[in-house]
């Protein structure tokens, strides 16, 4: 060991001697912990790309700088602490990096994505990084408000309990008039869903402004709620461009009588947790599409995981999230999509490394995201929708809605007495898995929007290898 | 035109047998059974009346079937439902709840509109029913 003085002497050093990797570190209760899949480039040693990773999302620079001396800057530190060798990835790394409470700013995401993602991602040295998975610390938890309103009072705003709720996005999503927009939602819900939902790029456009949209949908929504004495609601699409757009659109959402306001992902943390607050002052459910994740979530070896945007979006305060549907047209992994459906709805998730869960996760009373499962899924595939997802989901059939044959209603009414007869067999103790088209086939014979739904759509699955999937496999044990 | 709240409405009406199921597979879970009727069955009427208290101490759906029996047998033209409460952390509240009784005839609900302000319009949702006052409403 050299001297204080030989440590800061002006030049370069690695950073595993600058104090970022120890290798006894134990992390504390308070520290916020960050496993990344590190992939060096050839010739650099994975532990220093670890504490490389460390030194750059928390306190250091490229070079010894003498300015360190005037803080704790052993304490700021993040600390590389363990590096594991990714099971049958050559080259690639798993380095776990802590980091102090004190790092972080209370209730911002902004602020803790800022350090964790902010400017490491580009660093050189390493060929790709993916953020996998962080350990949110109780302490830091407690300072953020999480979902304004959460699956248990959702469900009892909207007074539906026992089974997953119904949802479609109006098809097409781009081009219909405001009128005829809202025949789409009217026609769905009468039908049986619970929600009809806008799509992510549907904001205010030449051929239909928002407040069209917003003036048709609520007639479709109180329309159906009188002739069927259920509550409805249609996620508003508030994404604007700017936040003093959002809010207006939003007020309007709220005069109209709206349960439910819709952002996207790509408006931006601080932006969400504006909206969060919103919403949470005015009883408004928030749904979340995740439009853009995939440009950084789908590819293994860089970018971050959606269990960690999952986590985020927790903290940050949406209601609702898209998160999988395992058997429809979108990636899919359902190994990877249970750890993400317990991200959503967990009280405590446990460490699971087949799920892609690194750590256990105490969400110290956080209210529980409604995950939303959508795209490409029919009524044909009821029985493993809710053997892979549960019943705290929303299922969300489109096209499986709109697309039926004998019209939008009739679509409508096949999803919701296919998940009425399939959740009445799981609790009669029904083995749905294997006997659920028999189930369905049982319902279509008095049902004929059902069997229509069945006969259309019977062939369709969407049967590609998942790009995003777990690296840990369970360990065979003897019989 | 039929109310379609609860679990189960897009069914058939629940035999005795497939309301028993039901109530062993809440039993099973550790929830508790209660019954209750309403003769304002608005949707955002979250209060109906309660059949007594929730049965927290039964174990056999024989006891949950008695009073679901008594319960339409008092109130036979009105709306009867069951419901599963779960007291445990992360959920206390109902999680399962289903109609067992219907009035015979169901005249639904008037969708009123208040024209307001440019284009804005008022909702208001009133069930046909219950414009004649409680316990003369499906006579």
């Amino acid at each position: 060991m050299g001297t204080q003085a030989d440590r800061y002497k002006s030049g370069v050093m690695p950073y595993a001697k600058m104090g970022y990797w120890d290798a006894d570190y134990e992390p504390k209760d308070t520290d916020v912990i960050a496993v990344f899949r590190i992939t060096p480039q050839d010739g650099v040693d994975p532990i220093e790309a670890a504490a490389a990773v460390a030194g750059e999302s928390s306190t250091a620079t490229w070079t010894v700088v003498w300015t360190d001396r005037l803080t704790a800057c052993e304490y700021y530190r993040a600390k590389a602490y363990r590096v594991d060798p990714v099971p049958g990835s050559p080259g690639q790394y798993f380095s776990y990096i802590a980091y102090d409470l004190d790092l972080f700013e209370e209730g911002s995401i902004a602020n803790l994505t800022a350090s964790i993602i902010g400017n490491v991602f580009g660093f050189k040295p390493l060929k790709a990084l993916r953020l996998e998975d962080m350990r949110i610390p109780v302490a830091y938890l407690k300072t953020f408000q999480g979902p304004p309103t959460g699956i248990v009072v959702e469900r009892e705003r909207l007074d539906k309990f026992g089974r997953p709720l119904l949802g479609a996005t109006t098809k097409p999503k781009l081009g219909l008039s405001g009128k005829n927009y809202g025949r789409v939602v009217y026609e769905a819900l009468k039908g049986g869903l619970d929600f009809v939902k806008d799509d992510e790029n549907i904001n205010s456009q030449p051929f239909m402004h928002w407040r069209d949209r917003f003036l048709y949908c609520m007639e479709a929504v109180n329309k159906a709620s009188a002739a069927t004495g259920e509550v409805k609601g249609h996620y508003l699409n508030v994404t604007a461009g700017t936040m003093e757009d959002m809010y207006e659109r939003a007020e309007f959402a709220k005069e109209l009588g709206s349960c439910v306001v819709m952002i996207d992902l790509v408006i931006g943390y601080t932006a969400i947790q504006s909206m969060s607050k919103w919403a949470r002052r005015n009883d408004m459910l928030l749904h979340l599409h995740r439009a853009g994740h995939s440009t950084y979530t789908r590819q293994k070896t860089h970018g971050v995981s959606f269990r960690v945007i999952t986590k985020w979006m927790r903290m940050a305060g949406v209601d609702h999230i898209h998160a999988g549907t395992v058997v429809g047209k979108l990636e899919g992994d359902p190994n990877v999509i249970k750890g993400i459906y317990s991200c959503c709805r967990d009280s405590f998730t446990k460490k699971n490394l087949e799920q892609g869960i690194f750590f256990d996760q105490d969400w110290a009373g956080l209210r529980k995201i409604m995950p939303v499962a959508s795209g490409g899924i029919h009524a044909g595939q009821m029985h493993q929708l809710i053997s892979y997802l549960g019943e705290d989901v929303v299922l969300q059939f489109g096209g499986g809605t709109i697309g039926h044959p004998m019209g939008i209603q009739a679509g409508a009414t096949a999803n919701r007495v296919a998940l009425e007869v399939m959740i009445k067999a799981r609790n009669e103790g029904r083995d749905i898995w294997n006997e659920g088209p028999q189930i369905l086939a049982e319902a279509a014979k008095w049902c004929a929007p059902l069997n229509a739904a069945l006969q259309t759509w019977k062939d369709v699955t969407f049967n590609y290898a998942s790009t995003d999937t777990a690296d840990f496999v369970p360990t065979p044990t003897a019989a | 035109m039929r109310i379609t709240q609860g679990t189960f409405s897009f069914l058939p009406d629940l035999t005795d047998a497939e309301i028993r199921a039901q109530i062993d597979y809440a039993l099973a879970q550790g929830w508790a059974i209660s019954v209750e009727f309403t003769d304002d069955p608005h949707p955002r009427n979250a209060y109906w009346e309660m059949w007594g208290n929730p049965m927290f101490d039964l174990k056999d759906a024989a006891g949950a079937m008695q009073e679901v029996a008594a319960c339409r047998k008092a109130h036979a033209g009105i709306y009867v439902r069951v419901n599963a409460f779960d007291a445990t952390r992360g959920f206390e509240t109902t999680r399962l709840s289903f109609i067992v009784n219907r009035p015979k005839s169901e005249p639904g609900f008037r969708l009123a509109r208040q024209e307001a302000d440019g284009r804005n319009i008022r909702y208001t949702i009133e069930s046909y029913a219950a414009q004649a006052p409680e316990g003369r409403r499906y006579e």
